[in-house]
């Protein structure tokens, strides 16, 4: 129950910050990544602010020797840059100049009803579904 | 630049560290989107399902959180993409499947990545921004769409 409680608390918290940011919306996004263009540069004032908040949080986490809820932190283990990162990088900024929506705030749009974030969203979801789909198969 | 919002695009950015920070304290996980997402798709389709409870109770609250947000501080909410449907579409696929290969979005390596000092998420991070802005400007100043 406890983590159940912490997902929609953090969701809740991460909904209202891309709604006060102002990245909920593809054009304020679209308009950071335009720096020929009429540049807005309130996405770096996003990240300048998220980043520093979680790098203390992380810090402080040290502390403990687990979350509240669970029996480790699990960081990520990988370090290695390999060629998936590469070419999921590549691919993913491909598709996040084209519309200016990354999973986050396309999710969250959602429920503005507007056909354009509807059809965004299934097209990423069948993409993800796709890529693990050809992952297992790989993978046996 | 008329756009241009700093205080309230910071005030925004610093709830989602306060997010990344609520998950990480609270369940030991990395705030990443797409492997949020994912992972739900994934459990849907008969793999793992340990992690569903926290992952689905967040996106409860992600979608809650406009709807929250626009009745409390009366915001109007944004413009959709203009694009056509076919490009929404390719787009949707990239983005889809471009998250899961690099294993991340720009919640997990962009904030929480680069929080950590990841080498991974500095890397993924410099390369789908630089796309994106490639692609911005092929799509606007050299094609002038």
């Amino acid at each position: 129950m406890a983590s159940l409680f912490v997902g929609l608390a953090a969701g809740l918290l991460f909904g209202a910050g891309l709604v006060i940011s102002g990245m909920i919306g593809p054009a304020k996004v679209l308009a950071f990544l335009d720096i020929a263009g009429d540049w807005d540069p309130s996405l770096a004032f996003v990240m300048a602010a998220a980043i520093p908040v979680t790098a203390l949080g992380f810090k402080l986490a040290r502390r403990r020797d687990g979350p509240l809820r669970g029996d480790r932190f699990s960081a990520p283990t990988r370090t290695a840059v390999d060629g998936k990162l590469i070419l999921g990088a590549l691919l993913f900024g491909a598709g996040w100049g084209l519309v200016g929506y990354c999973p986050g705030p396309a999710l969250a749009a959602l429920v503005y009803g507007q056909s354009a974030t509807w059809i965004f969203v299934v097209a990423m979801a069948v993409g993800m579904v796709a890529h693990d789909f050809s992952s297992w198969r790989r993978n046996g | 630049m008329d756009g241009f919002t700093p205080a309230s695009s910071a005030m925004g950015g610093a709830l989602i560290g306060a997010a990344a920070v609520a998950l990480w304290l609270g369940v030991g996980r990395i705030m990443g989107i797409s492997g949020i997402v994912g992972g739900i798709l994934a459990s849907m389709a008969g793999g793992e399902k340990h992690d569903l409870g926290w992952r689905a109770a967040f996106l409860v609250g992600l979608l809650a959180a406009p709807i929250l947000v626009d009745t409390v501080g009366g915001i109007v909410e944004p413009a959709p993409s203009d694009a056509p449907a076919l490009v929404l579409i390719a787009a949707g696929l990239l983005v889809g499947f471009g998250t899961r290969l690099g294993a991340g979005c720009t919640s997990g390596h962009g904030v929480c990545g680069l929080a950590r000092a990841s080498k991974r998420s500095v890397v993924a991070t410099s390369l789908f921004m630089t796309t994106a802005v490639a692609v911005v400007f092929i799509t606007r100043h050299v094609l002038g769409a």
